[in-house]
């Protein structure tokens, strides 16, 4: 079933190459149809989760290159499984957006299928050659779809992305062989399965270096504060779809790359960096928080937000408490809908007025009082607005936070203060006032195409917001799987006292 | 800590009912109704659906008061909300005495401004948007207010604010008022910021004496587990939040901004219920702000001196509905200080009767301001008694109130106020004196701003003079209403009815002099009133001339908001420019492009040896082979 | 018979006459031949060492290396001769298109 999900994407896509040319509307049905079948194939990995395992489910293990023991190996476990989803939910999404790109259709097409499969591939891959393929798989098709359909500086922006993930991966790639050979050299056997490798007793110091080539890599795609410089140019220059699953998607790889390797596999080291992390996380909501304030472009006010928003996950991820990484792993969705739904908002009227620019517009409401209420949603959700799904992730990442470290709890807040600022000053620019400007009298409200394609993302966002319960339930167990690993196995001090059960206070239920 | 106890015992006696969902239900209902139906089936339907809901919440919160158990509470769980790791908050409601009385009064209060909204917005070509806005509102408060744990009520907390924004911003084509609701939004923000982590805090000090939970009846159960330091730090970090919500000194700033928003929204939300939010927050966590006086001489502090403060501003502002925000800032205030002086029933018996008449006031106000083709500025008003005769007797009953004259509302929540203030344990003389004063000057501009509205000639132009005419009868009968509550509202025992959250309350023991020196000065400040507005106009602009410089300053409201933009948010936007042209690009992206750069560079170095000449190339090749040879045969 | 040193002296003083052939002529007709000359230079220690060692393999990689060889020449001298059409040149200085 799983590589059911993975491998349809690719198998359409090279299906698609042989279609005609001018088959454009035909080309943009069959993929959109495809994806669809690729999101209700993988509701089935949600109806049949079994959410009282912490297991990885749904394994497929086939020998690959036998001799160095790479295996296909792939399997989804509660963390994995959402991601997953959201993966598999906005590709038709953005590819229903698609209906907005006029120039080289089919191969718009093909590479989105190709990025879906290499981006899911990554999500459930337990062997850590395959995940760096899949990984690597992942680059080449964002490269061509900011490269290709971007904006004006689009080559610059394309070739900083694709040079600055690599230089991180190439690390990752390196720390990949070592943590191989350290298998052979301790069990006498060369192997690439994750599961296995989680066994490895590793040094501190070496430890320390591993660990510091994966992070690197992850940070670099979450990003993390100094490694960010490169999102405003790819989200600015991409188009519409490629920036949504960029932020949707793609940011997330960084940090489930954290949570599924860099901290299991080197527990030590990651307990060594929790000062550092959470201090660039801390900086990174504040700044990223800031410096969106007074941007003039609103694609880069989004992506200085998605800064913000992901040194949240991080923070919520190194607070090593259920809260804290429960509340990450939901951010990451949370982020997912919301920031996609905000940059497909961006493209709604990008395709009309063909400017970014926030003083180009204002007093939208007006004219698209439909458009201005699901930007007023996403906008709250983005914020954090309790009730809507940003909260309950925010929430219970700043719980986390507070309990591993008051001062980064107590900053994390502050980041609270400054989103509703950037967010409701770009909104009240954007949104309220007069029509200013000529050309804006004649926009035109959403069409029915893009009202379905918001909502469904509005539908997720009241549903993750009111009944949180089904998707913290299901990743629960792999959390609590995950922070066993991350225990330290070779220091001699607890850092603190394993948290005793709950008293019963069921009594007032 | 005495009625401990007593609660604890009131604690064992709660229902599980399943009809309290209704209460936030129906008004969401209107909402959907608003946004999908609304335009399409016209006015009319809008006209009678948003009013219609919040009756029918009202008849639910009356079968719920009558319903409530002698000293117990009714509980409704719906759903396990969040649940991870320890922490498991149910999405459940509840009502007790507290809640029941606030219940009652935003449904009550509610309904009556959603029918006066009908009349007041009778032109607006957008009033699906406003009921939509209001009722959403309602459910908020509502949701707020019947919230069974602490995070429900945030998101109650919040939806207020959300609601407050868009309603304070609903003419968004006006940039101002845009501005102004976001201003609020943002205020009240910080504060939240303050109530998160007092919550956190709270969660996670209870937990080290492994009780999890944020569900206020068992917070009370095991509170003794909170130690007193940190109680203090709780309840300063939670009294942020209140402060920020309850338009109290420093965050105050936000509510006469908020006047920009339509009269019946400044009424429902920003006099009667929403900012009275702080309030019950405090009133209903009294069991964790009994354990620290600290905390509480904080409250009071604040509160007297933002009731002071802000009465100061009320006396010379011209705008009819900033002379009514800042008087309820002041009112707040002394909401606060009765909280800070342990004197939580008289709080809240205050928050009700001043729900009933600032209501009055602002739906007053915005009769006339309807009335005068949208004015707002006293000083081009005048002589309205005999025009609009219904407005003025309820707007003049309304003032009576809040001035505290005996025998109305305001009267005895007021003297119950500043006596406890005076005679509590956590009270002291200065508190009594600076409230006393207020009240002084509570009753001066209110009269202040009754005589110059309504007396006198009138000194619109006469365009305007021609138009004014008397609301129709849903605007005053609303008015009516709300009139006889703010005669009788004092004579509801409430006192009692809210002794099982607060204790028995005991009447306090003080001087006469303490005790009818209030009122005396309450007269006083009518009667001066009357002297200087009605009797000799002159005097007032005398002073107004002879003490220039202080009213200047009084009427730029002390400058704090020039102040705080040139202290807090032009640093901010200037540091953010900062880091973005600076830092971002240059520094940061800088170091990557560089390092981008310094490769290129190197390579067209080497470049150079790459010169295509195929006799250079078989050189090389020629070297390398001998070198590799050479080290083998070394 | 003469020793097997003999033999590979002069299959290395063939084998250095065609690398500086290499390396210090212009046309790139010379260049070919001198490679050429050094293919058979290794041929010849080939043929030398078979024969020293008793063995037919070097014998059998000298016919496979004409073989070779003949071919490339084929393609080599079609190469020559298509670059001087199209340049006007064989001179290995003048023909810098492998750069940059």
């Amino acid at each position: 079933m799983v590589s059911a999900v993975i491998f349809l994407p690719l198998l359409a896509a090279v299906l698609l190459l042989f279609m005609a040319k001018e088959e454009e509307e035909l080309a943009r049905r069959f993929a959109l149809g495809v994806a669809l079948v690729t999101f209700v194939i993988s509701l089935g990995l949600l109806v049949n989760f079994d959410s009282s395992k912490a297991d990885f489910q749904f394994v497929e293990r086939v020998p690959w290159i036998a001799d160095f023991g790479i295996h296909y190996y792939v399997g989804v476990d509660g963390i994995s499984l959402f991601l997953v989803l959201l993966t598999t939910f906005l590709v038709p999404i953005v590819l229903l957006a698609s209906w907005d790109v006029h120039s080289r259709v089919k191969e718009y097409l093909f590479f989105f299928l190709m990025l879906e499969t290499g981006m899911l591939g990554a999500l459930v891959a337990l062997d850590l050659f395959l995940f760096y393929v899949f990984w690597e798989v992942m680059l080449i098709p964002m490269y061509f779809l900011i490269g290709v359909w971007g904006g004006a500086r689009r080559i610059y922006a394309a070739i900083k992305f694709l040079l600055y993930t690599m230089v991180g991966s190439l690390l990752m790639l390196v720390a990949i062989l070592y943590l191989a050979y350290l298998h052979n050299a301790q069990y006498g056997a060369v192997t690439f399965d994750l599961l296995q490798l989680y066994n490895l007793k590793i040094p501190e110091q070496t430890q320390l270096w591993l660990f510091a080539a994966f992070a690197l890599s992850f940070a670099i795609k979450v990003p993390l504060f100094p490694f960010h410089t490169w999102l405003p140019d790819a989200h600015v220059e991409a188009p519409t779809g490629g920036s949504v699953i960029l932020a949707g998607v793609l940011l997330k790889m960084g940090t489930y790359g954290f949570l599924r390797f860099a901290l299991p596999l080197f527990p030590d080291a990651a307990h060594a960096a929790v000062p550092t992390i959470m201090a660039l996380s801390v900086i990174g909501i504040i700044y990223g928080a800031l410096v969106a304030m007074v941007q003039p472009d609103l694609k880069k006010l989004v992506a200085y937000s998605s800064v913000s928003h992901l040194g949240f996950v991080m923070l919520g991820m190194f607070a090593f408490n259920m809260q804290g990484i429960a509340g990450s792993v939901y951010q990451m969705l949370n982020h997912g809908i919301s920031t996609g739904a905000l940059f497909l908002l961006v493209g709604v009227v990008y395709e009309r007025r063909h400017t970014r620019l926030i003083s180009d517009y204002g007093g939208l409401w007006k004219q698209m009082p439909v458009y201005a209420s699901v930007f007023l949603v996403t906008m709250l959700s983005s914020i954090g607005l309790p009730g809507l799904n940003g909260f309950v992730g925010e929430f219970l990442i700043m719980l986390g936070a507070f309990k591993a470290n008051v001062w980064a709890g107590a900053f994390a807040v502050s980041g609270v203060v400054l989103g509703a600022v950037y967010m409701l000053w770009m909104y009240q620019r954007v949104i309220f006032g007069e029509l200013k400007h000529e050309e804006n009298k004649k926009l035109t409200d959403l069409s029915p195409r893009e009202i379905a394609i918001f909502t469904p993302l509005l539908a997720l966002m009241l549903l993750m917001g009111l009944y949180p319960q089904p998707f913290l339930t299901r990743m629960e167990k792999s959390i609590e799987a995950t922070l066993a690993r991350v225990e330290r196995k070779t220091a001699v001090v607890q850092v603190e006292p394993v948290e005793p059960p709950p008293v019963q206070v069921v009594a007032e239920r | 800590m005495e009625h401990a106890h007593a609660t604890a015992q009131a604690l064992s006696l709660s229902l599980s009912v399943s009809y309290l969902r209704y209460i936030p239900l129906f008004p969401l209902l209107g909402v959907l109704f608003n946004i999908f139906l609304g335009h399409r089936l016209g006015r009319k339907a809008v006209n009678i659906v948003s009013p219609g809901m919040v009756f029918l919440s009202f008849l639910v919160s009356l079968h719920a008061f009558w319903n409530l158990p002698e000293g117990g509470r009714l509980v409704d769980t719906m759903w396990l909300w969040i649940s991870s790791g320890t922490l498991h908050v149910d999405f459940a409601l509840q009502v007790d005495q507290l809640s029941a009385m606030m219940i009652l009064v935003v449904t009550g209060v509610g309904f009556l401004i959603h029918v006066y909204s009908t009349g007041y917005m009778a032109h607006d070509h957008d009033v699906a948007r406003y009921f939509a806005y209001l009722n959403l509102f309602t459910a908020s408060m509502l949701l707020l207010v019947l919230g069974e744990n602490l995070l429900l009520l945030f998101v109650g907390w919040e939806g207020v604010g959300l609601c407050s924004y868009l309603l304070i911003g609903f003419w968004y084509t006006d940039d101002e008022k845009a501005s102004a609701g976001k201003k609020a939004f943002i205020v009240n923000r910080v504060g939240d910021a303050g109530f998160l982590l007092g919550l956190f805090l709270l969660f996670w000090t209870l937990g080290e004496s492994n009780v999890w939970t944020l569900s206020f009846s068992t917070i009370q159960q095991h509170i003794a587990a909170v130690p007193a330091e940190v109680a203090t730090v709780i309840c300063l970090l939670l009294f942020v939040g209140a402060a920020g919500k309850s338009a109290q000194i420093p965050l105050y700033v936000w509510l006469p901004d908020a006047m920009a928003g339509p009269t019946p929204v400044s009424a429902l939300i920003h006099a009667a219920t929403m900012v009275t939010a702080g309030i019950y927050m405090i009133a209903r966590l009294n069991f964790l702000y009994a354990l620290s006086p600290t905390a509480l001489s904080v409250v009071a502090t604040v509160g007297a001196a933002t009731a002071f403060f802000a009465a100061t501003i009320g006396l010379v502002q011209t705008d009819i509905k900033k002379v009514l925000a800042y008087s309820t800032v002041s009112q707040l205030g002394y909401m606060f200080l009765a909280l800070g002086v342990g004197a939580y029933t008289a709080g809240v018996f205050h928050l009700m009767t001043h729900a009933f008449f600032k209501a009055l006031l602002f739906l007053g106000a915005g009769s006339v301001i309807h009335g005068m083709s949208d004015e707002q500025d006293i000083t081009k008003m005048g002589g309205l008694k005999s025009k609009m005769p219904v407005t003025f007797w309820t707007f003049f009953i309304a003032c009576l109130a809040i001035a505290g004259v005996p025998g109305l509302s305001g009267f005895f929540s007021k003297d119950l106020i500043l006596e406890e203030a005076y005679a509590s344990p956590l009270g002291s003389p200065m508190l009594w004196l600076v409230g006393t004063i207020g009240a002084g000057m509570t009753a001066f501009y209110m009269f202040r701003l009754l005589f110059v509205t309504f007396f006198g000639e009138n000194r619109a132009s006469h365009e305007v003079q021609h138009h004014i005419h008397e609301s129709p009868a849903s605007m005053t009968v609303p008015l009516a209403i709300l009139a006889v509550l703010s005669i009788v509202g004092g004579y509801f025992p409430l006192l009692h009815f809210l002794s099982p959250l607060f204790g028995e309350h005991h009447e306090p023991h003080v001087a006469p002099l303490i005790k009818y020196l209030p009122t005396v000065v309450g007269l006083g400040g009518i009667a001066l009133a009357y002297v200087m507005y009605v009797l000799n106009p002159a005097i007032a602009d005398n002073m107004a001339r002879g003490l220039s410089a202080f009213h200047k300053l009084l009427f730029n409201k002390y400058y704090i908001d020039e102040i705080y933009d040139a202290v807090i948010v032009r640093p901010i936007v200037g540091m953010s420019n900062w880091l973005w042209k600076v830092w971002d690009a240059i520094v940061i992206d800088g170091t990557v492009n560089g390092a981008a750069h310094t490769m290129e560079a190197n390579g067209s170095l080497l470049r150079l040896w790459q010169n295509g000449n195929v006799q250079n190339y078989a050189l090389s090749f020629l070297i390398g082979a001998m070198a590799i040879l050479g080290y083998y045969l070394w | 018979m003469a020793p097997i040193s003999y033999h590979l002296i002069l299959s290395g003083i063939l084998f250095t006459i065609g690398v500086m052939g290499v390396l210090l002529r212009r046309n790139t007709i010379i260049i070919f031949m001198a490679i050429e000359l050094m293919l058979n230079a290794v041929n010849l220690s080939f043929v030398a060492l078979a024969r020293h060692l008793g063995s037919m393999d070097g014998q059998l990689i000298v016919l496979f290396v004409m073989a070779v060889a003949a071919a490339e020449a084929a393609v080599g001298l079609a190469i020559i001769l298509m670059v001087f059409r199209n340049k006007e040149t064989i001179n290995a200085d003048e023909l810098k298109l492998m750069r940059w």
